[in-house]
């Protein structure tokens, strides 16, 4: 049941990450795209799967794609 | 090619490759029927002859370990790629007058970067024992570096985040791994042999050498995360200001 | 339900090719790719997935109890760290490719100039 509902908002995520087209509302999209990631792994009994991608999804991933979009702009 | 020739071709294509998708799918076993006798067998045989509690970290430093330098030579491969892109792009090390104004940024500068790094590090170090390890670990801690950049600064940040402590660092991760292999090498066994005695599984000193292994990842991950941030934190602040 | 999670793998790659190639900003399109990346590692965790399984971490618990794959789950983990350096590294050539032709659209940086 709560895989079911975990499975079906991944399906809705992303098509919702590749349709945002501004690169910056994009980042804000993709980040909370992998926070539901995360509870799907969670779900799916695997731990050390969800504590990886939380980690990278916060911290690694927010970092690299706002210093690009900010050089990007000017 | 123009763009709509392109979209021309790419929508049979797309459609075939979902259907290529959808029929390799379908003969896989039904959702929670796991099949394969692999899983079971590494589960079963985890404590008895590991001696490691977390079955998912004594397979990738331990029964897979060949696998995971493979990974980090492609973390290297990559960090290396990006160091020749965006290092010495004839930036000046001119006056970086990036300061933090609020006082409440920094005051939490003053403490929340330690508490990330000591989570990073609990996080890697009872890999063995809970849901976690180098890989995990290492990142939480390239993490805690980056939140001293953001309330600190860029004077803070550089006594850091500089070449002369990172490379070596990667270098030693990614070299250390190799060493701990290699060291089974020498004596007679196969590569990547465990050959430091095992612990008592549930504790922390257990594993053998996927302890080192533990340890030579997590310091590779961190070192190469936080050499990206460097090289993007240079193009913000340097290239940036104008 | 049981064929749900594969279904939902092969969406999100299918999604993440569509984006790719229709994408008109370099940025885009590395995050284009790790939601691909992203379909493997759902396919990976629902193939290793056993009915009523607990994690594969026996700390304090009896060796014989129902555990999920691990050895997907290795594969994964690692995967994910590494996909973040593989984004970096296209992030890195689209600011040269910004450098060097004025955009960041895939369209218009037509020739390469020696």
């Amino acid at each position: 049941m709560i895989q079911a509902t975990l499975l079906a908002l991944v399906a809705l995520g992303a098509p919702a990450v590749v349709l945002t087209r501004d690169p910056l509302r994009m980042a804000v999209v993709n980040g909370l795209y992998g926070l539901v990631l995360v509870l799907l792994f969670v779900a799916l009994a695997a731990p050390d799967v969800a504590l990886s991608m939380l980690v990278v999804s916060c911290i690694a991933y927010p970092l690299v794609l706002l210093i690009a979009i900010s050089r990007s702009r000017s | 090619m123009s763009r709509r020739a392109r979209l021309a071709i790419f929508a049979p294509a797309l459609v075939g490759f979902a259907a290529l998708l959808v029929w390799g799918v379908a003969g896989l076993p039904h959702f929670g029927h796991y099949r394969g006798p692999y899983g079971h067998v590494v589960n079963r045989i985890v404590i008895p002859e590991r001696h490691v509690s977390n079955a998912v970290n004594a397979t990738t430093y331990d029964i897979r370990g060949f696998d995971t330098m493979g990974e980090e030579f492609i973390l290297f491969a990559a960090v290396t790629g990006v160091v020749l892109l965006l290092r010495g792009s004839g930036r000046t090390r001119a006056e970086k007058d990036d300061v933090v104004r609020s006082d409440v940024v920094r005051a939490a500068g003053a403490v929340a970067p330690a508490v990330v790094v000591l989570v990073g590090l609990w996080v890697a170090a009872f890999g063995f024992v809970t849901p976690g390890g180098g890989f995990q670990g290492g990142v939480a801690v390239a993490g805690g570096a980056a939140v001293l950049f953001v309330t600190l600064g860029y004077r803070a940040w550089s006594r850091l985040g500089n070449e002369s402590i990172l490379d070596p660092l990667e270098g030693l991760g990614a070299g250390g791994y190799v060493v701990v292999g290699v060291a089974a090498l020498a004596s007679g066994l196969p590569f990547l042999t465990n050959i430091f005695g095992f612990g008592v599984a549930g504790t922390l000193r257990s594993g053998g050498s996927a302890e080192l292994l533990n340890w030579a990842a997590a310091i590779e991950v961190a070192a190469a995360n936080l050499i990206l941030m460097t090289e993007f934190v240079e193009q913000y602040l340097v290239r940036g200001r104008s | 339900m049981s064929y749900a999670p594969y279904a939902v793998a092969a969406w999100i790659c299918v999604v993440g090719l569509y984006g790719i190639v229709t994408s008109r900003n370099l940025i885009h399109l590395g995050v284009c790719l790790t939601v691909t990346q992203s379909s493997t590692y759902v396919l990976l965790l629902a193939v290793g997935y056993v009915h009523n399984g607990g994690p594969p971490i026996f700390t304090g618990v009896p060796p014989g109890t129902r555990a999920v794959d691990p050895v997907v789950q290795a594969l994964t983990l690692t995967d994910i760290v590494v996909s973040v350096t593989v984004l970096a590294l296209i992030l890195a050539l689209a600011l040269d490719v910004h450098r060097h032709a004025g955009t960041i659209d895939p369209d218009e940086i037509a020739e390469l100039h020696g």
